[in-house]
């Protein structure tokens, strides 16, 4: 395990980011919210959301269920279209596209491309189960990256291994526990070698005794300190000991952001604490509300 | 043997039977052959039906769900009969009466197996869809590594009864002058004036077929309904 | 494609087959129904005999096609000195036949009825009959519209069949008008479009009625 991470104090206030402090070539954030909004008819889920994650920084999305954090993450993915605002990543739009000076929607192909980027872990795991572990995660190498069948295998054996499942790869998903089957999503999604990676309320579908192991490698994915990470969590201890940034939302805006000690130990506003205290500090998990 | 004799009828004439039976097979051999080509032509046409009805586009999805509607809605004999006569005169071209009888069962069915499709694509579980766009998969590679490889087998016990109705269709392009079983049946009938061992001969095979490929369609759902989850 | 006005001329014949295709769905249906009680309630008797009976009963008619039936009852019963007109032969085999699917429905609904309906029944003395009257019948025969519904949607299309007895039904008179007016095109399109409106009415109010079904008792 690498060694914990300096504790930085940053400005409290939401929609202000904090100046990059990792090493970062560019400068620019790896994932950039402008003024993003989304409503599902008449339900607003997300208002004018401003937000900069630099590269390889881990931020917690914690909130109440309806706060929008899965709606967040989503558009990041291309699940949900945003109503209005843009997404860049890695300094390219992501919803949209320049032409001629404008911006117009992006078309099937420049979302392929700039979605390539991305990977994402669900609540339901979402495993293939007509395929065998191994294919399950050769799958993507093999027809979306065009990677030789060899090569293909070879990344798919060494992060199933990585992920302590090295030994399962003629299963079906059907003979895994759920834990064991998130963390082979995990390794479907990391084979792909995205720049950021979205994990969304990953352990919530799982037995308690299992979610720990899920955990366990989601500590490693951050401990090595290279990727980029989006987690949406209940797992409050979890996240103060993993994150970099805490952001909490509530109904559709981020009401508080900053490091864990703060966000935990001393959140400014009263929803925050109010959200906080159901947690009550204790070491465990509360079913999803 | 002697024949089956009830009062001054002859019920039964073994004799007779025995002698019809070969060709009674033959004809037999055009009403499986009709009904697998029908059948192919059916799962074949049934596809691009079932994506027509689930597509974004709306006139598509009306166009092919009112088709869908349309024939099955209509009895497949006057969708025969439609066809070797009203749309060869239209078009202006002759086919044979056997293609048109195949023709005829592959579009009638494929109207059904649209729909079994379509009930398959739409038990698929919707995080199927996400995982493959989150891990980038084409449309294409969705549908043929992902999506129809989960929706087909649970579908196919439908599929195998649909197989077993269309064989018990095809009597009907007898009306279009294919000479299957039956109207090779009738043919025999006519010519010797004695119908029961004939049509009876024909009951039986269509029963013993019948009988035999449903035992295989329930074998075929009781595999699949251990092997899944 | 020379011609455009509508083929209206062709109706008045067609239109009279219509009457005898309504006639035979119709009677046939009233038999297909009676079918349907008496076979599927012997499915569902305590006697194993009784159930035997009518499973093979089910398994003859679903497995021979109805043409066949037809033409069995129309061709060979005259040997036997049971002489049918078109209309009867008709009338038997699809009624018989139909009935044979439609007992499939009367016993999957009435097995559909929740076992704590007929214990609320016994726990209030009722007799064996009471409660299938009463209780299970009622709230079976609500269930059971939408797939009769379906039956009889094709059994309409079965009707089709006997004009190849020679039934002067729809189809059989699109069949004269095919060689006398040598119009096969329009003919047979008509014929397609009158059984459409024939079915389709029946079709909504199935789809109607499930989707009443659905909302009010889930």
């Amino acid at each position: 395990m690498a060694g914990s991470r300096p504790l930085k104090r940053r400005e409290l206030s939401s929609g202000v980011n904090p100046p990059a402090e990792k090493e970062n070539q560019t400068g620019r954030p790896m994932v950039k919210y402008s003024h993003v909004s989304k409503a599902f008819g008449k339900l607003k889920v997300l208002r004018d959301i401003n937000l900069d994650i630099e590269k390889n920084e881990i931020v917690a999305v914690i909130g109440p269920s309806g706060s929008g954090k899965t709606t967040l993450i989503r558009m990041l993915m291309t699940l949900e279209k945003p109503s209005s605002g843009t997404i860049e990543v890695d300094g390219e739009l992501l919803w949209h596209e320049r032409k001629n000076g404008k911006l117009v929607p992006a078309s099937e192909g420049h979302l392929r491309k700039v979605r390539r980027k991305v990977g994402m872990v669900f609540q339901q795991f979402n495993l293939f189960p007509h395929m065998k572990i191994l294919r399950n995660v050769t799958e993507a190498p093999l027809h979306v990256l065009g990677l030789p069948r060899e090569e293909a295998e070879a990344r798919a054996v060494e992060m199933l291994e990585k992920v302590g499942l090295g030994d399962k790869l003629d299963a079906y998903p059907a003979q895994l526990s759920g834990g064991q089957q998130q963390r082979v999503a995990i390794a479907r999604a990391l084979v792909m070698r995205p720049q950021v990676m979205l994990f969304d309320e990953v352990t919530s579908a799982l037995d308690p005794e299992l979610v720990g192991e899920v955990l366990a490698v989601l500590r490693e994915i951050a401990a090595e300190g290279d990727m980029t990470m989006i987690i949406v969590t209940h797992e409050m201890d979890f996240a103060r000991e993993v994150a970099d940034r805490i952001l909490f939302l509530d109904g559709g805006v981020i009401v508080e952001e900053g490091p864990p000690q703060a966000i935990f130990n001393n959140p400014r506003h009263k929803r925050t604490r109010e959200f906080l205290s159901r947690f009550c500090n204790s070491p465990m998990t509360p079913a999803a509300i | 043997m002697a024949p089956i004799i009830v009062g001054n009828t002859i019920l039964w004439d073994w004799e007779y039977a025995v002698q019809i039976f070969p060709t009674l097979l033959a004809a037999l051999k055009i009403t499986i052959g009709a009904t697998l080509l029908g059948f192919a032509l059916a799962c074949i046409l049934g596809l691009p039906l079932a994506f027509g009805r689930r597509s974004a586009c709306r006139p598509l999805t009306l166009l092919t769900g009112g088709l869908v509607e349309f024939v099955r809605s209509t009895p497949l004999l006057a969708q025969l009969f439609f066809i070797y006569w009203g749309l060869a005169e239209f078009l202006g071209v002759t086919m044979s009466a056997f293609t048109a009888g195949v023709t005829g069962l592959g579009i009638h069915y494929a109207a059904y197996l649209s729909e079994v499709y379509r009930a398959g694509i739409d038990a698929v579980p919707r995080g199927q869809w996400e995982a493959a766009t989150a891990l980038g998969f084409s449309a294409l590679r969705t549908w043929t590594n992902i999506i129809l490889p989960q929706a087909i087998p649970p579908v196919l016990p439908v599929m195998g009864n649909y197989l077993i109705g269309m064989f018990k269709d095809t009597p009907m392009l007898s009306a279009i002058t294919v000479v299957e079983l039956l109207q090779t049946a009738k043919i025999i009938g006519t010519r010797s004036f004695r119908f029961v061992e004939p049509f009876t001969i024909v009951g039986l095979l269509f029963l013993l077929l019948s009988y035999l490929s449903s035992l295989g369609v329930a074998r075929l759902e009781a595999r699949f309904k251990r092997g899944s989850a | 494609m020379s011609k455009i006005h509508p083929p209206f001329d062709l109706l008045p014949p067609l239109w009279r087959g219509v009457g005898i295709t309504l006639q035979l769905t119709i009677l046939a249906a009233v038999l297909a129904v009676l079918t349907s009680f008496v076979i599927g309630f012997a499915r569902l008797a305590r006697y194993r005999l009784l159930r035997v009976l009518a499973t093979l009963y089910v398994e003859i008619f679903r497995g021979t096609s109805v043409l066949v039936q037809l033409f069995w009852v129309y061709y060979v019963l005259p040997f036997f000195n049971l002489k049918l007109t078109a209309m009867q032969a008709g009338i038997l085999v699809l009624g018989l036949n139909y009935g044979a699917y439609g007992s499939e429905i009367v016993r999957s609904s009435i097995l559909a009825i929740p076992k704590h309906q007929t214990e609320a029944g016994i726990a209030l003395n009722m007799t064996p009959n009471q409660i299938m009257a009463r209780i299970i019948l009622p709230q079976a025969l609500l269930l059971m519209l939408p797939p009769f519904g379906n039956l009889f949607i094709e059994l309409l299309k079965g009707t089709a069949l006997v004009s190849l007895i020679t039934l002067s039904d729809l189809m059989f008179q699109g069949t004269l008008m095919r060689t006398s007016t040598l119009r096969s095109f329009e003919v047979f399109s008509l014929v397609l479009i009158l059984y459409f409106l024939l079915a389709y009415p029946i079709t909504l109010a199935v789809r109607a009625w499930e989707k009443k079904l659905s909302q009010g008792r889930a």
